[in-house]
């Protein structure tokens, strides 16, 4: 729950709901984007996530360096992986 | 420096490791970092070793599985055993044990328990099932708590009246305060948390050094972060100043979040007092929903037995989280508490000291011992 993991978005398809879709860790997933409305987030934008609501807007690069610890962290961070995996949000 | 290899930039590393040593000098340093995902990062990559042994490094409480008492997780399966109760929590809580067993348990017994990612996957279950009362079991700090109020907004926006929230949720200044009032605690300084600084920034933590005269620096999640926050709190101490520092900020900013906190404060209110494991009653300590979200009280729907249960007593959790002793000096670790057989909340969350200590101290212990090593 309290590993943030980076998301490159993608798309913003549902403006009402603050819905977009983010590709993380290889997969894409509906993420909620409503905490960072004032600072607008864009596709190609990396966003670090938290239960599935994106919390800090971050660049390329430390998103790829958060990976690589994230990486290292070998089960917890699979395990994450895998809630993000199995997560509908709509 | 052998674990100095697997970083990102061995040579910084290395630097950043000289450095430390010669602006601790002769003196000893006491340092906490607060966040788990520091004490996993100190843990995983052998950071104790690299230092000198006069810089010490102990576990704070800023793990929000470590900190959860056993009385709430019983009141959690109490409301999990509600009739029609479809339960929703996070994977880390279902191995938390309470004093007749952890919510895994109660699943296997029955209840209808079942993991999720986010708040709004909680949501999604409740809209799916309209006949059926859903709780989601809200913890965590200032992290996921925007999370949760967010979540409860919407529920609200959209009529999902069968949908509610056991709120555990608690705040990041009153443990440090309570640290900083305990009699029996020397530190010189914190690690500040990462993430949850993304939400609240720095300006709060200014009461450590204005009020108490202790060093903060907020540290970022890779190991050259952790030694350069070090490095920052040496500094401070060798120039006789003491201020809060971000070392972190590709991520974290000297306001957080200001929407994620409005957001929160809209849907939340401070709690007169919550129970912590370890550090015991703090006041406006945690989070509980605003009376007009009533409806989406999970506390107010249901039977919760708020009993009180002593954390067990062969466990020393309560010293852990403290700082007060190492996780191998406890009497259980290892032996009847494994992260296999948790006894202790911090055997449970793999960013808990005891079970970072489990996976990873023991080896790099031994590797140091092997090596000659001071440790």
């Amino acid at each position: 729950m309290c590993l943030g993991i980076p998301g490159e978005v993608v798309e913003l398809f549902d403006s009402d709901r603050h819905l977009a879709k983010v590709d993380v860790a290889g997969v894409r997933r509906n993420i909620n984007i409503d905490l960072l409305e004032d600072e607008g987030v864009v596709p190609g934008d990396w966003v670090l996530i938290h239960v599935g609501f994106a919390m800090a807007k971050i660049d390329e690069d430390e998103a790829r360096r958060a990976l690589a610890s994230l990486q290292l962290m070998g089960q917890a961070y699979a395990d994450e992986v895998q809630a993000v995996v199995e997560s509908q949000i709509a | 420096m052998r674990f100095v290899d697997e970083y990102r930039d061995p040579a910084a590393a290395r630097a950043l490791v000289s450095r430390i040593a010669e602006l601790a000098g002769a003196e000893h340093y006491k340092f906490m970092e607060v966040c788990g995902g520091h004490t996993h990062t100190i843990y995983r990559h052998g950071i104790e070793h690299l230092l000198p042994t006069s810089v010490e490094l102990v576990h704070g409480p800023g793990c929000p599985v470590c900190v959860i008492p056993m009385g709430r997780i019983d009141d959690a399966v109490a409301v999990a055993q509600a009739p029609g109760v479809i339960f929703t929590s996070f994977g880390d809580m279902m191995r938390v044990p309470g004093s007749e067993g952890s919510l895994l348990a109660a699943k296997a017994k029955g209840a209808d328990v079942r993991i999720v990612y986010s708040p709004l996957d909680a949501l999604r279950i409740a809209t799916e099932n309209p006949e059926r009362p859903v709780v989601f079991f809200a913890v965590g700090f200032e992290t996921t708590a925007p999370s949760t109020a967010a979540t409860v907004l919407k529920a609200r926006q959209d009529a999902v009246m069968n949908f509610s929230i056991f709120s555990n949720h608690v705040t990041i200044v009153p443990p440090l305060r309570a640290i900083l009032e305990s009699p029996d605690l020397s530190l010189d300084g914190f690690i500040g948390p990462g993430h949850v600084s993304t939400v609240v920034g720095q300006l709060l933590y200014r009461f450590v050094p204005e009020e108490y005269g202790k060093a903060f620096v907020t540290a970022g999640f890779e190991p050259l972060d952790i030694l350069q926050a070090i490095a920052m709190l040496l500094t401070q101490l060798s120039e006789g100043r003491c201020c809060v520092e971000n070392q972190y900020t590709r991520c974290v900013s000297e306001e957080g979040n200001p929407r994620a906190l409005a957001i929160m404060n809209e849907v939340f209110e401070v709690r007169p007092v919550f129970e912590w494991r370890g550090l015991g009653f703090i006041p406006e300590s945690a989070l509980k929903l605003r009376p007009e979200f009533a409806s989406w009280d999970a506390e107010l729907r249901f039977d919760v037995p708020g009993v009180r249960v002593e954390d067990p007593k062969a466990c020393q959790c309560g010293e852990v989280l403290k700082g007060a002793i190492k996780p191998w000096e406890c009497k259980v670790f290892g032996t009847a508490c494994t992260p296999e057989t948790p006894i202790g909340t911090c055997m449970v969350s793999s960013e808990g000291a005891c079970a970072a200590y489990y996976n990873f101290g023991r080896l790099h212990r031994q590797v140091a011992v092997t090596m000659g090593g001071s440790r």
